[in-house]
């Protein structure tokens, strides 16, 4: 999910070459500034949330709870859409997908959040937070994919002539 | 200042996460995600040495706002991790939903604790 465009923009192999020798980037270009842009874009929606609240020393880090919460849940939404709904630009999974959702959302402040609350004797605080993050991420976008695939359907039996 | 710091970081992050995914995917074909499973383990590694680092005088705000908040940040992914859980899970994969998910966890807090066990031992 994380390289949606390779199947669309790797060129194929010349004959008789090498194909581990092809650099990872070959044919990658637009892809790669696309996700640049998208993550420099979800990396500052992030920051600009830790900025507007900010985490209270010791307590459940709320805004980052949010933050992938959030991230999970439109993830679920834009799948949905692009997957089953319209076939869109190759380069709008690259940029939307990959870059924005994904450098919006973030695995290692999660981790190093849970870890920092252990060590400054809050573990309750920790677990809690383990766990409510994975089981609100996860039912996010369960919850999003089943609800888009829902509107979709009415909407396109909306539009079929009976 | 800090927000160009955020900004470069998550530019560098993103298509690091992007390219790895990619050449592991050109190299296993697996129906596992290691390639999330990859960046958000090694995120986390270097999200603990950072704080680590930070924690001993040894990191600044400034070093934390681009390796930390952006770099690390844009690196490691929660909606991809999610998302594909589902889509394991969607295909009867089950097995492999459940390992995704505890197999990430568990890797990544370990991963966050030596980044800051091995930071405090090398600066405190």
């Amino acid at each position: 999910m994380t390289s949606p465009y390779q199947e669309t923009v790797d060129e194929p192999p010349e004959p008789g070459a090498p194909a581990r020798r092809t650099p990872l980037w070959r044919g990658q270009g637009p892809a790669l500034a696309v996700v640049a842009v998208g993550g420099a874009a979800g990396a500052s929606a992030r920051y600009g949330a830790a900025l507007l609240w900010p985490a209270r020393t010791g307590g459940f880090p709320w805004t980052t709870f949010g933050v992938n919460v959030v991230g999970c849940f439109v993830i679920g939404v834009f799948m949905v859409l692009i997957t089953e709904v319209w076939t869109p630009h190759p380069l709008v999974r690259p940029f939307f997908g990959t870059g924005v959702l994904g450098g919006f959302t973030t695995f290692s402040t999660y981790a190093v959040d849970i870890q920092r609350l252990m060590d400054e004797g809050h573990p309750r605080t920790a677990l809690a937070y383990l766990a409510a993050t994975l089981f609100a991420a996860l039912a996010a976008v369960c919850l999003a994919v089943m609800l888009t695939r829902r509107a979709a359907a009415r909407w396109s039996a909306g539009r079929e002539p009976s | 200042m800090n927000w160009v710091l955020v900004i470069v970081g998550g530019m560098v992050g993103a298509p690091l996460r992007y390219l790895t995914d990619h050449a592991v995917r050109s190299r296993h074909d697996s129906a596992f995600p290691w390639g999330t499973f990859v960046v958000n383990v090694v995120g986390c590694l270097v999200l603990g040495a950072l704080t680590g680092a930070a924690t001993a005088g040894a990191a600044s705000s400034h070093l934390q706002l681009l390796l930390g908040t952006g770099l690390c940040g844009a690196l490691t992914t929660y909606s991809t991790f999610s998302y594909e859980t589902l889509r394991l899970a969607e295909s009867g994969a089950r097995l492999h939903a459940a390992v995704n998910v505890v197999a990430s966890v568990t890797a990544g807090l370990g991963a966050a604790f030596a980044g800051v066990a091995a930071a405090q031992a090398v600066w405190a």
